[in-house]
């Protein structure tokens, strides 16, 4: 669900924040349109846009965690955790957290990779949102998902920065629903 | 939440400033950001420019005292340390035990906040990957901008590079071109300083392109490391000193 079909039509601050994001062509290789959400955080205004949006919407779902996979989710995830009042749950690659973990092993194009948690992360009965820069295939949030549930959490929905249009209306993943504030930004040569 | 203390390790602290306690949330919400533009290559930036000449003139005055700030023995005590961990004989200094706690994350970010709100700072650096969880929250506060210093070819379009030396090899550090402008007042926020060798690449990076280092700001510090020997004239700001 995009945030233009529940109840932000028409506010500003979602065309400045797509105006913020950056189109790289070709990278990380050919055909694929790389949005490039550091230039968002180079526009304080809109970075903080993003924070609010997430902020309104969640501050008052009884959240006690939010999880961000690593590394663009750790940039949005925090200062969401901090302004609704949750912990933050860095969710990573293999090999980076220490102490016990659990693993999830998820698809890429061409091969598979992991994600971890620490099993310290969740107690019981805790409402968990998990925080990504985008989601284009759902594969990283999927393997999240089952990383917060495996650990008794309940994930109460994604929240994406910027989202593949598939997304739009009732698309769930896992059954989850996913809350998304931007479709892709298009390519503007001149912005280069 | 349970918090872990090491047996091993005992945690000698050095003490922020006493300043007044400020709510995190009201600088968040409060907080004037800095316009800017948000295609920073094709137009110039308006940088903090009026608050820049008396805020340098303030950088000596953010020196360490030993005040008595209730909030850093508790983030210190959120702060759980794993023996041998990457490897045996490392003592390693995790943070993600702090996330968990909501006052003591809350306090760590508000600590940094209170230092550089209202110095003219326009650059908060972010070290990948943990200081990506520290820095935005402490650049959306005081109205910076944020900017990944991240491992190589993660960052698409134009870059800048940085070599660094490990304990066996090398790694390399990059930054946007024009993610930040000469003049500017930059910090560079990052978990934990051991050997300082990240740090000074960050430093080389943001100098290269003409930026001033106003302070190196981390959680943790490993005195003996000596990592503050390499940062040259860039102080260091650390909450927890752990010997």
């Amino acid at each position: 669900m995009f945030a233009v079909e529940n109840g932000l039509q028409g506010d500003p601050r979602l065309k400045a924040i797509s105006d913020a994001i950056r189109v790289i062509p070709h990278f990380p290789k050919t055909g694929i349109m790389f949005q490039d959400i550091t230039t968002l955080l180079l526009d304080p205004v809109a970075f903080k846009h993003v924070v609010d949006i997430f902020v309104d919407r969640y501050k008052h779902m009884n959240i006690s965690l939010v999880a961000g996979v690593e590394a663009r989710g750790f940039i949005f995830g925090p200062p969401i955790a901090l302004a609704i009042g949750a912990k933050f749950v860095p969710l990573r690659k293999p090999g980076k957290l220490p102490g016990r973990v659990i693993s999830e092993e998820y698809e890429l194009e061409y091969g598979s990779d992991r994600l971890e948690m620490s099993m310290e992360a969740v107690k019981s009965d805790e409402r968990a949102l998990i925080i990504d820069d985008l989601v284009a295939t759902g594969g990283t949030l999927s393997a999240s998902i089952n990383l917060l549930e495996r650990a008794g959490a309940e994930v109460v929905e994604c929240g994406c920065v910027v989202g593949l249009p598939k997304f739009k209306g009732q698309c769930r993943l896992k059954g989850k629903p996913l809350y998304v504030l931007v479709e892709p930004s298009q390519f503007d040569e001149l912005t280069l | 939440m349970q918090t872990l203390i090491s047996p091993f390790v005992s945690h000698s602290l050095r003490l922020a400033p006493p300043l007044p306690r400020n709510s995190l949330l009201n600088n968040y919400h409060q907080a004037s950001p800095i316009r800017l533009s948000s295609h920073f290559s094709t137009t110039s930036l308006r940088l903090f420019n009026s608050g820049a000449a008396a805020a340098a003139s303030r950088d000596s005055e953010m020196t360490t005292e030993d005040g008595k700030d209730p909030r850093i023995a508790k983030i210190a005590s959120s702060i759980r340390v794993i023996p041998d961990f990457p490897k045996p004989g490392i003592m390693f200094q995790d943070i993600t035990t702090l996330l968990l706690d909501t006052e003591a994350f809350k306090d760590t970010i508000a600590l940094f906040v209170e230092r550089y709100q209202g110095r003219g700072i326009s650059v908060v650096a972010g070290v990948e990957a943990r200081g990506f969880i520290f820095g935005p929250p402490i650049a959306l506060a005081i109205g910076a901008k944020f900017v990944p210093m991240r491992k190589p070819k993660k960052l698409p379009g134009k870059v800048i590079s940085e070599e660094y030396s490990l304990e066996y090899g090398t790694d390399k550090m990059e930054m946007h071109v024009g993610a930040v402008e000469p003049g500017e007042r930059a910090i560079i926020i990052d978990d934990l300083i051991a050997t300082g060798g990240t740090l000074a690449a960050a430093i080389r990076l943001l100098e290269r392109v003409g930026v001033k280092i106003v302070e190196c700001a981390c959680v943790i510090e490993l005195p003996e490391l000596k990592g503050k020997e390499k940062l040259g004239d860039a102080p260091l700001f650390v909450l927890v000193s752990s010997a």
